[in-house]
């Protein structure tokens, strides 16, 4: 029960001696192997890890280790920097880049013992809803490979088989997501700007979590936009997204947007009376194009609550519908300024165009770029134009500061926490999803999500159930801000009470034979 | 011909001193061997953030203190996009909408004419000052058609000090960033040496008839001296004055001081106007200045800059020396702009009072006219006299004592100034220069003059 197990059972089973840190490492890096097809990973860094591995062995040996996190694996999203291993955001930019430095986040985890696996597959530069938009390729998610979904597809055609048919992970965090999902790690770090941590938790059946803006330094996260990107944290389970997040939080003197509060890690309690609660529903988040199962899974869930004796209430967040516009301008802005640091000179890709700088530069940007990166950079310098300048960005701003407000009252009116959907539907197959264009996707895919990265507020996103497809579906919690705890614990209850299955992967491997999944069988 | 009205703007950064860099710990220091002083930040690699140096600051503080301003005790940092080599990030962080301090002015003197006999004082408006980022060095090599790049400088802090439009002329400017400079020097905020590019000047300048609008103004850089200064800013309204006269018109245009040819020529183009697409910058929230009142209890120190404290520790500004220097010694106030003028010469001044009976009012002159024309002849700096100040204060005490005259004195200034390491009771002796205090002898030397010029005498006798 290992694999599927939270970070609690292997961090006894490592202390316990039933596993070492050495196993562990190698099942999980022979298993990234075995799912090799899922593209969920950019690099491996099997070295390294190995050696990490071995190191914690030995601490546990001593009696001595760094803590909970020690000896267990991670994966890291490929826009974090870290120190010898390549950072590509996905991009031809920075193709082989090797930093000189660690994230502050990655040097948390590394502190504490953990295994660093490797970094995860994304939308090139953050830039997308699908992580279909790499480089590197797109990610598949794993459910696309379970018995659960395969028995609730229907074939098209003789012809058809798996390999047409599966779901996209959802984005931007899409590798790090699926690495969760297919057990190659215990845990990954994403990046949450509009949702790319929560959006493709919810399609990968696994926990997202988004904490408050300045909670968690952004130190070494490459940006996409500095004003509403966070570190985000994906595992299997709450108590685990609590252990990583008491491991992350505090402030950074590296990071002057973290604030200066002390932060004091927490245990989540077993909650088991929520008479008290206040639960909001936001009438906006009943939004079009939402899928009726979702609608459905929504109004079971705030019955739960009702059921167990917490008032759920419907609130209105009027500004919701704009947050969309506000985003585009605000996002493209900050990407414009902050995609122009990408010139050929100090580091990255650098065109053999050579007539003059400004060739140089607009040469390597055409090719290290691709269209979704170039479209917003030339989206946002517009904006920022003179002359447009109070129309858009200023307006945005505005907007920005309704929006946050309109939180701030429904918080202030007595509600706790916020109930809403993560997605408007459940994975969609990536045959279909690249038929629109990835500002469209983005459009459609952050609208319930977009909204907490306005208001810097903390947001998780819970699997929910399955839908008729037998595809994850996500709900989401919003909390107040630096609220952590309150929100993991009702996010806590609620995982409880609905007992997301596990998955059961299923997989015919061309070279290496048929494996069913492994929860028996590899960890125990 | 109706007359013209030249208007003078200045801009001018001032590079703070300080040991590490605006935004990151990089450290800061003239003439080190190429990109040696990098930091993460500094060279922009993604991922990186910028942390404020609370010594710059405290530098910008104190200097808009000192200029009388207004300090903000809410300023806000932002992005000023343009692409060039020396700019690793694309854009500069720098305090576009609200600067750290405003509205101040600076108080010069001019000599009405060139004798030093008549002094004004004139004012100039500070319109604010702002923190910001210096760009790195980029040397353009054309004949192996590459540029080098030396981020050795990117990221080092600047205050920008921008004086209102309100002097008239190359003298004015100039006698205006002298006393800048003194100031800046006198804080410790900047070392402000131009030569080593610490303090450079930009000129706006229009002009106009009275009663008019301003006239379309262009920007003067390059300009590498205070001396160089007055000279561009003369040229460029010479330029103009004639340029309209001749029914040509102004184009709002940068323009270079070209110091061989003394005149100021159009600068590479910049391709129209630069549309720089300001942007607040994220990464660094509002800073927060506080004073006595403002100041919360429980506050940590480290974090925190008092303005009041800053206040209440600012040295003695120049013009305060200067009228204490007036008092004390009784010198003029002309003496006492030449004597800050020149580095250590006050001290040097000073120093020599201290050892001599002679009145500070006669000291002044030997300092003055022959101690600095000595050095200026020979360009050496005061620290670099080859005679000290024991030295002149015991020439100064044998000429107040009477025993040599002041002639003589001057004689033995000279010898001195060899630096061959007499002492100038030494050189009197040796050049026999004493006074002959005794009347007898005096008149036996008279009496052995007139004896051997028998017929001379006689000629005077006789008419």
């Amino acid at each position: 029960a290992l694999k599927g197990g939270s970070r609690f059972q292997v961090s006894a089973a490592l202390k316990e001696g039933r596993v070492t840190p050495t196993e562990l490492c190698q099942r999980c890096l022979s298993l990234i192997k075995s799912t090799k097809f899922l593209n969920a990973y950019i690099t491996v860094a099997e070295e390294t890890a190995l050696k990490q591995a071995e190191e914690s062995e030995k601490r546990y040996g001593r009696g001595q280790p760094l803590g909970v996190l020690d000896g267990i694996p991670v994966a890291v999203k490929d826009n974090f920097n870290t120190a010898g291993i390549e950072t590509t955001c996905a991009s031809n930019m920075l193709k082989g880049y090797i930093s000189p430095y660690n994230a502050t986040v990655v040097q948390k985890l590394l502190d504490q013992g953990a295994v660093l696996l490797g970094k995860t597959n994304l939308d090139e530069f953050a830039m997308g809803s699908g992580s279909t938009d790499g480089v590197f390729g797109p990610v598949r998610n794993p459910w696309s490979y379970s018995r659960q979904y395969k028995e609730k597809s229907v074939p098209k055609s003789h012809s058809e088989d798996e390999e047409s048919n599966w779901v996209i992970t959802g984005g931007s965090s899409g590798g790090s997501a699926a690495a969760v999902s297919s057990f190659t790690c215990f845990a990954a770090l994403g990046s949450d700007t509009g949702g790319s941590t929560r959006n493709p938790a919810a399609h990968c059946g696994v926990v997202g979590l988004k904490p408050t803006y300045g909670l968690i330094s952004r130190h070494g996260l490459i940006p996409l936009v500095n004003s509403m990107d966070v570190p985000g944290i994906l595992t299997r389970c709450v108590d685990d997204a609590a252990v990583v997040l008491g491991t992350l939080a505090g402030h950074d003197p590296k990071d002057s947007t973290t604030i200066q509060d002390n932060f004091k890690p927490f245990e989540l309690p077993n909650l088991t009376d929520v008479s008290k609660l206040s639960i909001g529903i936001p009438k906006e988040y009943h939004a079009p194009g939402l899928s009726s199962e979702i609608l459905s899974l929504w109004s079971k869930a705030a019955d739960l609550f009702k059921n167990a004796g917490a008032k759920v209430i419907e609130v209105s967040l009027p500004h919701t519908r704009y947050s969309i516009v506000c985003y585009h301008v605000l996002c493209t802005a900050e990407v414009a300024s902050n995609m122009a640091r990408f010139d050929g000179l100090e580091y990255g890709h650098r065109s053999d165009m050579n007539k003059s700088t400004e060739s140089m530069y607009a040469a390597t940007r055409r090719e290290g770029f691709n269209d979704v990166v170039r479209g917003r950079i030339l989206s946002g310098n517009y904006f920022l134009l003179k002359q447009n300048y109070e129309n858009y960005f200023v307006k945005a701003q505005k907007v920005r500061r309704l929006i946050a407000n309109d939180f701030v009252k429904v918080f202030g009116s007595g509600v706790d926490i916020l109930l809403t959907p993560t997605t408007l539907s459940d994975a969609v197959p990536y045959m279909e999803f690249i038929k629109e264009d990835n500002r469209t996707r983005s459009a459609q895919d952050d609208i319930l999500t977009q909204a907490a990265n306005m208001a810097g507020l903390p947001a998780i996103s819970v699997p929910t159930g399955l839908s008729e497809r037998g595809l994850p579906v996500g709900l989401q919690f919003i909390g107040q801000s630096f609220q952590e705890k309150q929100l993991l614990t009702v996010a806590k209850w609620f995982e409880k009470q609905v007992k997301f299955p596990m998955i059961e992967l299923e997989v015919k491997r061309h070279n290496h034979g048929a494996f069913q999944h492994q929860k028996s069988a590899s960890l125990s | 011909l109706a007359p013209w009205v030249p208007v003078v703007g200045l801009e001018i950064h001032a590079q703070i001193s300080s040991n590490s860099k605006l935004f990151s710990g990089s450290q800061v220091q003239f003439a080190a061997p190429p990109n040696s002083l990098v930091s993460f930040f500094d060279a922009s690699l993604p991922g990186t953030l910028p942390v404020l140096n609370r010594r710059c600051v405290e530098a910008a503080v104190m200097t808009g203190l000192a200029l009388n301003c207004s300090i903000n005790k809410k300023s806000l940092f932002d992005r000023k996009h343009y692409f060039y080599a020396d700019l690793p990030a694309g854009y500069q962080i720098t305090q576009q909408r609200v600067p750290i301090a405003v509205n101040g002015s600076l108080s010069y003197s001019l000599c009405i004419d060139n004798k030093m006999s008549q002094m004004v004082t004139k004012t100039v408006r500070i319109k604010q000052i702002q923190l910001e980022q210096d760009s790195g060095k980029s040397l353009h090599d054309d004949t192996r058609s590459q540029t080098l790049v030396d981020l050795n400088r990117a990221g080092v802090g600047l205050m920008e000090v921008v004086m209102e439009p309100d002097m008239c002329c190359g003298e004015e400017a100039a006698a205006a960033v002298r006393e800048l400079q003194l100031i800046l020097q006198t804080l410790g905020s900047s070392q402000a040496v131009m030569a080593e590019g610490q303090l450079r000047v930009d000129a706006n300048v229009s002009v106009h008839h009275p009663g008019e609008h301003y006239g379309v103004r262009t920007e003067v850089k390059n300009i590498n001296s205070v001396r160089f200064l007055a000279k561009a800013v003369d040229y460029e309204i010479q330029r103009q004055i004639e340029e309209l006269q001749n029914g040509g018109t102004i184009l709002n245009e940068t323009r270079a001081f070209d110091s061989k040819l003394g005149c100021t020529v159009p600068m590479r183009d910049k391709e129209g106007k630069q549309d720089y697409r300001f942007m607040p910058e994220p990464n660094l929230p509002p800073l927060i200045l506080y004073d006595a009142k403002s100041l919360p209890a429980n506050m940590n120190h480290q974090q925190v800059v008092n303005i009041d404290w800053i206040h209440e520790r600012l040295p003695d500004l120049p013009s305060v020396k200067r009228a204490k220097l007036v008092e004390r010694y009784g010198i003029l106030p002309e003496h006492s702009f030449t004597l800050l003028n020149e580095d250590g010469l006050t001290e040097f001044f000073e120093n020599v009072v201290k050892q001599t009976q002679m009145k500070p009012k006669k000291v002044i002159g030997w300092i003055l006219n022959d101690l600095l024309s000595y050095l200026k002849q020979h360009s050496l700096t005061v620290e670099e006299s080859p005679v000290s100040s024991i030295l002149l204060a015991d020439l100064l005490n044998l000429l107040e004592k009477k025993e040599i005259s002041s002639t003589a004195a001057k004689q033995v200034l000279a010898e001195l100034w060899k630096g061959e390491g007499k002492t100038p009771l030494e050189i009197v002796k040796e050049k026999k220069l004493e006074l002959i205090q005794d009347q007898k002898e005096l008149e036996r030397i008279c009496q052995a003059v007139i004896d051997g010029q028998e017929n001379e005498v006689i000629m005077m006798v006789l008419g």
